[in-house]
């Protein structure tokens, strides 16, 4: 295998260091290290931030079912080209990851594909349809190895069933995490419920639908002794609501993507499905509360919820157009724009909230890891110093759904390394690590 | 201007122009011969994914009177019902070079995104979008509302009248209600006073930031007896949804009573009961109301006509609906 001499990185955004990288580890890390590394091939790092590489825990790769909108392959692509090296695979696929079959298959067509290491979810209940459970262990002890439950898409809204999930991955060390959402009090909802769906006429999706579910897990998960990790935080009463857990002492995470610490519900003025998601863009207060979550820690880590979907389940009336945004490529620099250039971030809590973080939540050992010496090479070069005018037609990603297509964001990857093989080089997309042996 | 979608972005200017020319065309409708040739060889396509056959054809006897050729295009069951996509029917029309597309869609912003999309390249005018905006209908109120005043106030002309210091009650289902926010709209921009009476459960979340009063009484609204009193069509099905009990609790509180109309009698008022059509006798309007000497119904189906006629001929005959001639301050 190649080695390389990463050049002047700025590890974690603080002192400069060269990384040598051998054999899939960082062998070495210091001031200068041209003499020790003969034969590596050099990558210029000067400016360039180091960070862990990304990992996602909130991915969707619509494969098996959707290869239309997007496939392991080119989903794991997107994600290498957004500086991750891990992604947890979200189980809303057709069928549903509600097997070890699927997950099975999921994982391997990560694996051969080689970007990324490909984490399934498991679906908590058959068919994602809240009524019985999947058989989570038979997904826990498949070849897979799944961690991570979640009807994603689909609240777990029936309390008994939210108890026993919770309750039944204790067993293997596992989480549930939930997409907060109540049914009854969303029907038909389009987006946020506030002045500005009062004056489109386009039907709410009222906080409290969140907030209610969300309180009422941590009560639960405080309840059974369980973790419990809520998917796409949305609203400044979650966020008080999560406060509140984590001063009593309930075991629970919280993520934030990326589009809801930018845009706000004004988008949807266009009536552009674009800006259409689940949960909906909220309030200018709720995002700036969910920001002042993540600097105070209440939020732990920034999931994508990356949703590709095909032109023309966007291209029609926002009532009967599909919810969800790619995030892949595209969510460092958000991190950065509303996160890191406000000041309220440095790189090291980037590489907690994007890296380290999701990677203890899903129980990713080889991922997360501190950029040291021994530690598996995992490990993206960031330009924050770079722009890029988003153009969704030069994604990796099937999807063209990007909300900030023709915005000016901020930052770049400039390599990838993922088990000290790099995925993206010169900013742009290399090869796969070559396939192991299964 | 290039096409009528909402009241919310109309300015002063703009909405007296269509209501001053929408009087000229209401003298046509008085003539035996009801017909100008202003849009001969034009064709203006009525495109409607949701039936209705009073808008259908008031809007077709608008463009006849100006001599356009009409299609009626009844494309019910939109992607929605996964028949033809929006796209694509827009794209026909194009191909076969609509001049205007008039277009009425249950799905809010329809009009909007089709005027925007770069799909047709014809003047987009909203007959009714979801739950949004029904600009028209909001004209033709305004239109009612002037001829009103200019009534009660012994005026020989509406011409460049506007509606300052009216006060307008809309009463009803004003959550589900287009026409509740475009004359919101379009009464505030003209210089009138709206105040909204419903049940708390028919308001949205966030009217708190509308330019208007709330009340929940309608006894409380009506006293002193505004200028009009416009009565909003319910849907029965609402009370299944738990929105109110029943159509008997709803008539009683909400609905315009004969009681009711004999309390602005005794006062002596000159208050204009209005309906935008088509009336649930007995549910949120008595027949007692709705046939009284107050009732300005057939005046707004008239009315109507006479709005979409100046709405066609004003964006087809190239006019600017924005004369910039004379800025107002409540211009955006």
């Amino acid at each position: 295998m190649t080695s390389y001499l990463i050049q002047g990185a700025q590890l974690l955004g603080e002192q400069t260091a060269d990384i040598l990288v051998e054999d899939g580890v960082i062998r070495r890390i210091g001031p200068d290290l041209a003499a020790a590394a003969d034969g590596a091939r050099v990558v210029d790092a000067a400016g360039l931030v180091a960070l862990p590489g990304l990992v996602d825990i909130h991915t969707h790769l619509r494969e098996p079912g959707r290869e239309d909108a997007e496939t392991v392959e080119t989903g794991t692509r997107a994600a290498a080209l957004g500086g991750y090296t891990a992604v947890f695979a979200m189980a809303n696929s057709d069928p549903v990851a509600d097997t070890a079959g699927v997950v099975e298959q999921v994982h391997e067509l990560g694996r051969s594909a080689g970007w990324v290491d490909v984490r399934p979810v498991g679906a908590v209940t058959v068919g994602l349809k809240g009524e019985r459970l999947s058989e989570i262990m038979a997904m826990a002890e498949s070849r897979a190895g799944v961690r991570m439950f979640s009807d994603d898409g689909m609240c777990v809204h029936d309390p008994v069933l939210m108890r026993r999930a919770l309750e039944y991955v204790k067993g293997f060390d596992g989480v549930v995490a939930q997409h907060a959402q109540e049914p009854r009090l969303t029907e038909g909802a389009q987006m946020n419920e506030g002045s500005v769906s009062a004056e489109l006429g386009l039907t709410g999706w009222p906080a409290v639908a969140e907030e209610a579910v969300i309180a009422r897990d941590v009560l639960l998960a405080e309840h059974v002794g369980s973790r419990v990790h809520i998917c796409h935080l949305s609203t400044r009463g979650s966020v008080d609501i999560v406060r509140w857990a984590k001063q009593r002492g309930i075991d629970v995470t919280a993520e934030a993507t990326p589009h809801h610490l930018l845009l706000t519900d004004e988008r949807v003025r266009s009536f552009d499905p674009v800006f259409k998601v689940n949960p909906p863009l909220r309030t200018d207060e709720d995002v700036h509360a969910l920001r002042e979550a993540v600097a105070d820690g209440t939020i732990d880590v920034i999931g994508t919820d990356h949703a590709p979907h095909p032109a023309e389940d966007k291209e029609c009336e926002w009532s009967c157009a599909a919810n969800g945004m790619t995030g892949l490529e595209t969510a460092l620099s958000v991190v950065q724009l509303s996160l890191v250039d406000t000041g309220l971030l440095t790189w090291r809590d980037v590489a907690r909230i994007t890296s380290e973080t999701p990677a203890r939540i899903g129980r990713l050992a080889t991922q997360g890891r501190p950029l040291a010496e021994g530690e598996p090479a995992n490990i993206t070069l960031w330009d924050p110093a770079a722009t890029t005018v988003v153009d969704p037609a030069r994604h990796a990603s099937k999807g063209r759904n990007s909300p900030y297509r023709g915005m000016e964001l901020p930052g770049a990857v400039r390599a990838t390394f993922f088990r000290g093989h790099p995925t993206v080089l010169d900013g742009a997309l290399n090869t796969p690590v070559p396939t192991p042996a299964a | 201007m290039r096409h009528l979608l909402s009241t919310k972005d109309l300015s002063y200017d703009a909405a007296l122009t269509v209501l001053d020319t929408a009087d000229q065309m209401a003298a046509v409708g008085e003539r035996s011969v009801k017909k100008l040739p202003a849009l001969r060889g034009r064709t203006v396509v009525n495109l409607f994914f949701e039936d209705s056959t009073r808008t259908r054809i008031s809007f077709e006897t608008a463009a006849k009177r100006l001599s356009a050729d009409v299609i009626n295009f009844s494309a019910k069951g939109s992607s929605v019902s996964k028949g033809e996509s929006l796209k694509d029917t827009a794209q026909t029309l194009a191909a076969m070079s609509a001049d205007a597309v008039v277009i009425r869609h249950s799905a809010s912003g329809s009009p909007q995104q089709l005027a925007e999309s770069g799909w047709i390249d014809a003047p987009v005018v909203n007959a009714g979008d979801g739950t949004h905006e029904h600009p028209t209908q909001a004209l033709l109120d305004a239109m009612t509302l002037r001829q009103h005043r200019a009534r009660t106030e012994g005026r020989e002309s509406t011409r460049g009248l506007d509606l300052e210091g009216m006060h307008v009650v809309i009463v009803g289902d004003v959550l589900h209600s287009r026409v509740a926010r475009s004359d919101l709209w379009l009464f505030t921009t003209l210089g009138a006073r709206v105040t909204f009476v419903a049940p708390p459960t028919l308001l949205p979340v966030g009217i708190a930031d509308w330019p208007c009063r709330v009340v929940f009484s309608l006894d409380e609204a009506l006293d002193p007896a505004p200028d009009a009193v416009m009565m909003l069509r319910v849907q029965r099905e609402r009370m299944h949804a738990a929105f109110f009990p029943t159509a008997q609790e709803y008539a009683r509180e909400w609905g315009l009573t004969p009681e009711r109309v004999a309390a602005l009698d005794d006062a002596g008022a000159t208050t204009a009961i209005m309906h935008p059509g088509p009336m649930n006798r007995g549910l949120e309007i008595s027949s007692a109301a709705a046939d009284s000497p107050r009732s300005t119904v057939l005046d707004q189906v008239r009315n109507g006509v006479s709005v979409r006629m100046s709405v066609l001929y004003l964006l087809l005959s190239g006019d600017d609906l924005d004369p910039t001639s004379t800025p107002h301050p409540q211009e955006r």
